[in-house]
């Protein structure tokens, strides 16, 4: 359609510091761009910074930040004011999983509280602590909407519902043995679901 | 068993996928909408219908489209907001998950009834599982010709996008969510201009609710006049409703609105009783915005009737005695639940969610959670009580979006009904500090009954 973004073959070319997606990704940030009017290019900052903290490093650095800005022609602040205003924008670095409890309401009235303590316990680290090995950090998180299962976790894009300490066991567990395995931080959901 | 006009078919295998859909039925109304029917004849469709915005608000859907500006010479939008962030509330999220293309379905009507060709589904950005389902029945419904470039042949274009939030509860409001879709911080918008005349990059926009825009399907495969005889009253049709807390079968249920509260709450269709047989203390029912009710408020009014799980039962007796049927979701609170702490949690999460755009909800907000912090962990005054009273009347009604509303009722509600477990928290100060988390109500349990101070 013609009111929609063109597709601008430069973008390869822009970079900041080191930071650059790479060729595949560049042609999916190009297809979100193109989903708004002209000029308003802006509104796919959301949908990048998504992309970008999973491919470029797990979290958003300022480098990744004026990268994206350069990409979307917008100023770097532009990018700064959204980055702090959402929860899911992670400014420092963190583990290769996150792990999110629900400290809202209706968890904490159905065991959320002690599920939250229990895997401090168990990760030896406090909410918004990175595990020593680089794996695991814990943050505190409001509703995730899905209380009806509480207690509730997610973990990257996995949620997990009804959280017994045996069950943290158990996930905990699988995910270190797992976690040689897989590239960092799990980046294969962008492609699916971005 | 209650009627079924949503969920009906969730239990068909694959249903979430276009063909099993499709085979069942689905698409039907787009076929009908598109092919027989004028935009201003579905808007009638859905005025007749008598439904009512499912996202909180409960404003008729109908009226709100008919305020959409058909004059500018701007694009239309219409926006699906999917943000689910209110505490109680996981529907959107049940009805994402099991049948994706009632929202799709929905979606196409809707859009073309408002002449929007471009519309977004607003999912908040920790629904990346739905925001896969989504896209992918998107995928489907345009390689089948429901989507894209004159749907079925008609004159009619549309294209469906995905959009991900951020993590941010306020952009649920709906200006926020606008601003957010923007690209920007989600801080509401002053009101007027409304988004049916300014909206989306400054053009004209309606913002539904996910099931508002599914319950669409139904009313134009029914007709409206037939899908108004569902319900009781004004509350027409069925609603969904998100149970959580202390019950026996937590879960997302469809009912026929006005149905009693008593049978949501007890019958084994629904939530199946408190948990472990014990009494109900107190019913949060339309999400954590809404006023709190005590037990002896739930299942009757103030006036001794059933209570109903409708729009107008549920509000029944004011703020004073009553409370709203809001999002739907429906929060049990039993016997050893305990309030004040409940009540600052929610207090932390409004704090936590403000966009720090007007004072009164920036400050109020932290205001109100650094009071309850006290109370709860047992350094607290008993003018404190008063003083949370006062903090919460200072926000309502003097902010720009409603959450600066949404922070006060539950104070407000939580010490209408609860006074005597706020004062019994001041008044037991050495009890109550350190105690950790839910074991509190044990421990007075085993000595002396919350319950049961007055
Ligand atoms: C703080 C706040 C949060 C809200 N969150 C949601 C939400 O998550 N989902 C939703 O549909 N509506 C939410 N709303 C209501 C929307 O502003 C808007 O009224 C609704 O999307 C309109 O759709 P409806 O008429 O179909 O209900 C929220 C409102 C406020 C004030
Ligand atoms: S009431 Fe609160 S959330 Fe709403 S605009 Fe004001 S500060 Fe922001
Ligand atoms: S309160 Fe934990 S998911 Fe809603």
């Amino acid at each position: 359609m013609s009111h929609e973004n063109k597709i601008d073959h430069k973008l390869h070319e822009v970079t900041a510091g080191e930071v650059r997606f790479s060729d595949e990704t560049l042609v999916r940030v190009q297809a979100i761009i193109a989903r708004y009017p002209v000029g308003k290019q802006k509104s796919a900052l959301l949908p990048i910074l998504h992309i970008a903290q999973e491919e470029l490093g797990g979290h958003l650095s300022a480098d990744v930040m004026n990268y994206v800005a350069s990409i979307l022609k917008i100023q770097p602040i532009e990018v700064y004011e959204v980055a702090t205003f959402y929860t899911q924008y992670y400014l420092d670095k963190v583990g290769k999983y996150v792990v999110e409890v629900c400290r809202t309401g209706p968890c904490a009235m159905c065991g959320g509280e002690d599920i939250a303590d229990y895997l401090e316990r168990k990760l030896a680290i406090k909410t918004d602590e990175t595990t020593p090995d680089g794996l695991f950090t814990i943050r505190r998180v409001e509703c995730l909407g899905a209380c009806g299962y509480a207690p509730v976790m997610q973990i990257n894009t996995e949620f997990h519902e009804f959280l017994t300490k045996e069950k943290i066991d158990k996930i905990i567990n699988d995910l270190r043995a797992k976690a040689h395995e897989d590239k960092p931080k799990d980046a294969k959901w962008v492609e699916k679901f971005f | 068993m209650g009627r079924k006009i949503l969920l009906d078919k969730i239990h068909i295998p694959d249903i979430q996928t276009f063909k099993v859909y499709k085979d069942n039925g689905g698409y039907a109304s787009v076929e009908k909408a598109l092919k027989k029917m004028t935009s201003a004849e579905v808007i009638e469709e859905v005025k007749k219908s008598g439904l009512r915005g499912r996202g909180g608000a409960g404003f008729p859907t109908g009226m709100k489209w008919s305020f959409l500006d058909t004059k500018s010479s701007n694009p239309r939008y219409l926006v699906c907001n999917a943000d689910e962030s209110e505490p109680g509330t996981f529907k959107d999220r049940y009805l994402i998950d099991n049948i994706p293309h009632l929202l799709i379905e929905g979606l196409i009507v809707s859009s073309y009834a408002l002449g929007a060709n471009t519309t977004f589904i607003y999912v908040r950005g920790e629904f990346k599982q739905q925001i896969g389902i989504l896209n992918r029945a998107i995928r489907e419904a345009h390689e089948n010709g429901f989507l894209g470039k004159n749907i079925l042949g008609t004159s009619y274009s549309l294209d469906i996008h995905v959009q991900a939030g951020g993590g941010a509860y306020i952009c649920g409001e709906e200006t926020a969510l606008l601003e957010s879709l923007e690209g920007k911080r989600g801080n509401p918008r002053l009101k007027p201009p409304f988004p049916a005349v300014k909206g989306l990059y400054g053009c004209p926009t309606v913002v539904n609710n996910v099931e508002t825009l599914a319950a669409v399907v139904p009313i134009i495969n029914l007709g409206g006049d037939e899908y108004a005889k569902i319900g009781i009253g004004r509350s027409t049709g069925t609603k969904l409703i998100s149970a959580c807390g202390h019950i026996n079968k937590p879960g997302v249920y469809e009912i026929e609105m006005g149905i009693t509260v008593e049978e949501f709450l007890n019958s084994e269709e629904y939530c199946g009783g408190v948990r472990n047989n014990k009494n109900i203390k107190a019913l949060i029912p339309g999400g954590s915005s809404v006023p709190i009710l005590p037990a002896h408020l739930i299942t009757t009014t103030a006036a001794n009737t059933p209570r109903l799980m409708s729009y107008e039962s549920l509000s029944e007796g004011g703020f004073a005695t009553g409370s709203m049927l809001g999002s739907g979701g429906f929060i049990v609170f039993d016997e050893d639940a305990c309030i004040v702490r409940n009540t600052w949690n929610f207090s932390r999460f409004y704090h936590h969610e403000s966009c720090g755009q007007c004072s009164p909800c920036r400050e109020g907000t932290g205001w109100l959670e650094k009071i309850l912090h006290r109370i709860e962990h047992g350094t607290g005054k008993l003018s404190d009580i008063d003083l949370l009273d006062s903090v919460a009347k200072k926000i309502e009604g003097n902010t720009i979006c409603p959450l600066g509303d949404a922070a006060a009722w539950p104070v407000s509600s939580a010490i209408r009904h609860f006074r005597h477990e706020f004062e019994f928290h001041v008044q037991n100060a050495d009890i109550v500090k350190d105690i950790k988390h839910g074991s509190l109500s044990k421990y007075l349990k085993k000595n002396f009954s919350l319950n049961s101070i007055y």
